[in-house]
This record gives structure tokens, C-alpha cells and sequence, in this order.
């Protein structure tokens, strides 16, 4: 900050080169936000809505008579791919869900990698603590690299990621899926033309009417 | 203020700095409707990330029922003429 006042002729080019990079991660900041708050909106929701109707009416005609449970599996793919759709490819979860489900499921993951970066990134922050010290070291512990791992593993497309990453997707991720489940908990409720669950839940939670 | 762009350099090339990682950790913990009130120096990181993936699980399982209803909602209306016929429109259009 000094530098900057000091000189603001001769710093002017690697500051703004700075400054691009700190805008640009601010940026990606506030679109990452502004996509969030999409996700709660009625115009989101209906937009959803409206291409899981597609994607049931292709399922329903291919198989009519399908037995609940492989129907089930037919509709969550339905509804998950679109989500993904509805995401417009921004995001690496939705991406991957969309470029095939079945990449994910028996990758091994390289462990060596994970404990790599983790020592690197440890050691140079141990030298500078200026901030909550549980904070900092929470990336290097293992019980945190488990649990990070176990994320990447539940969203789509994020196992071998880097940590913000998998948390940036996460956030995403978790958005998205309520507004999924609102939509279709809205779907079903009309489809089943009773309108005695008024909580929108499953069938195997108590509806609050029984 | 030099000393943080230049740990940023440090950090084997990645460029994150722990300031976006405590940000994205407290935007994760605004998500979760178990952890929304807690302060956040009061949640630990890992406790963030178990909440975290307790509930997408939760919301898998959710959406997992919800296909299975709507499945069985769908194959079931093809007997009954009202609801065929609700369908039949929402799906046309």
C-alpha cells in the first residue's frame, strides 16, 4: 500500500496486473453469489419446472408401464440432468453430470496428490498466522482432508479438484438441489391432485395431515 | 499489505489465498440450515464440512423420493382419468 502512494507511476503496471487479479477473483465472486440467490428465484424455479415436464413426458412415453423403482431411477436422472441444463454449464457439477453419470462412480482417487498439497500449503502458512489459528490449520488436519474428500465425492464432477474448488461447487451444488426439491415437491403435489401433503415431503416421512 | 500478495505467490502456485477460503467456508455455513445462526468463529471448519455433507446427502435422499413418487404418480395415472388428463396437459405444452 505504501509502494502504491509512493510510486504510482512506475508500480502503476504491476499493481493494475494485481489489481486485474484481485478484480477478476472478486468478480467470480460476486457472479458465484448472484448464481446462488438464481437458484431462490420463482423464475428459476418455473424455468426448472418446465424442462423436468420435458424430460418426464420423453420418460413417460419410452416406458409407461416402468415398475416403481427403475421409473424412480428414470426420473431422478431426468431431474438431475435438468438441473444441470437449468445451471447453463457454469458450473463444473452441473457439467459433469451432463457429459455422463456413469464416469463418476469407480474412480480411485489419488491420495498422494491431496497429501502433497497439503503439506506445501501447511508449511507456509505456519510462518504467517495472522489469523485464527483453528482456522488455518483445519486444511492440513486429516480429519478436514477426509471430509473434503467425502464432498468431492457427493457433488458431481468434483473429486479431484482442489479444495476451494470443491467448496465453490458445493455451495453451488447445495443451491441448486433445494430448488430441486421445491419444484418437484410442487410437481408432485399437483400431479397427485389430493393436495393432503401440505410439506411437500416424501411419501415414507408422515405427511402433517395423517 | 505486501506480505499477503506475497504469501498468495507462496502458496505452490494456486493462487488462494486463506481469506477466500474462510469467505467460502462462512458462505457454506450460511447454507446450511442447521449452522445458519452460529457465529462463525464459533463453528470449526470441520464441523462445517460434516453439516455440509450430512445435508447433501439429506437432499439426495429427498430428491431420491421424490422421483420414486413422482415415478409411481405417473404410472398410476394412466387409470385415472382426471389426473391422466392433467398430466397429459402439463406435459403437452
Amino acid at each position: 500500500m505504501a509502494s502504491m502512494i509512493m510510486n504510482p507511476v512506475t508500480n502503476s503496471d504491476s499493481d493494475r496486473s494485481r489489481r486485474k487479479k484481485k478484480k477478476s477473483m472478486i468478480k467470480d465472486n460476486q457472479t458465484n453469489q448472484s448464481h446462488i440467490t438464481r437458484w431462490k428465484s420463482e423464475a428459476q424455479q418455473q424455468i426448472y419446472s418446465s424442462k423436468l415436464l420435458q424430460a418426464l413426458s420423453q420418460v413417460s412415453l419410452d416406458a409407461p408401464s416402468s415398475s416403481a423403482p427403475r421409473g424412480g431411477r428414470l426420473v431422478r436422472e431426468a431431474a438431475d440432468r435438468a438441473l444441470a441444463v437449468a445451471a447453463k454449464g457454469r458450473t463444473r457439477w452441473s457439467r459433469a453430470i451432463l457429459t455422463g453419470r456413469l464416469k463418476l462412480k469407480f474412480r480411485k482417487q489419488k491420495r498422494q496428490r491431496g497429501s502433497a498439497v497439503a503439506a506445501v500449503t501447511g508449511s507456509s502458512r505456519s510462518k504467517k498466522q495472522r489469523f485464527s489459528v483453528s482456522k488455518l490449520k483445519a486444511k492440513s488436519l486429516p480429519a478436514v482432508q477426509r471430509k473434503v474428500k467425502v464432498l468431492g465425492r457427493l457433488v458431481p464432477g468434483c473429486r479431484k479438484q482442489p479444495f476451494p474448488v470443491i467448496l465453490e461447487e458445493a455451495t453451488d451444488y447445495i443451491a441448486a438441489l433445494e430448488m430441486q426439491v421445491r419444484a418437484m415437491s410442487t410437481l408432485a403435489d399437483l400431479l397427485s391432485g389430493s393436495g393432503a401433503t401440505s410439506s411437500g415431503s416424501a411419501p415414507p416421512l408422515p405427511p402433517t395431515s395423517q | 499489505m505486501s506480505s499477503r500478495r506475497s504469501r498468495s505467490r507462496q502458496s505452490s502456485g494456486s493462487r488462494i489465498t486463506d481469506d477466500q477460503i474462510i469467505d467460502l467456508v462462512s458462505k457454506l455455513q450460511q447454507l446450511i440450515p442447521e449452522l445458519r445462526g452460529r457465529r462463525s468463529d464459533k463453528v470449526s471448519a470441520s464441523k462445517v464440512l460434516q453439516e455440509t455433507c450430512n445435508y447433501i446427502r439429506n437432499l439426495h435422499r429427498e430428491v431420491d423420493g421424490l422421483s420414486d413418487w413422482l415415478s409411481r404418480l405417473l404410472a398410476s395415472a394412466d387409470t385415472d382419468s382426471d389426473q391422466a388428463a392433467i398430466i397429459r396437459n402439463l406435459l403437452m405444452e
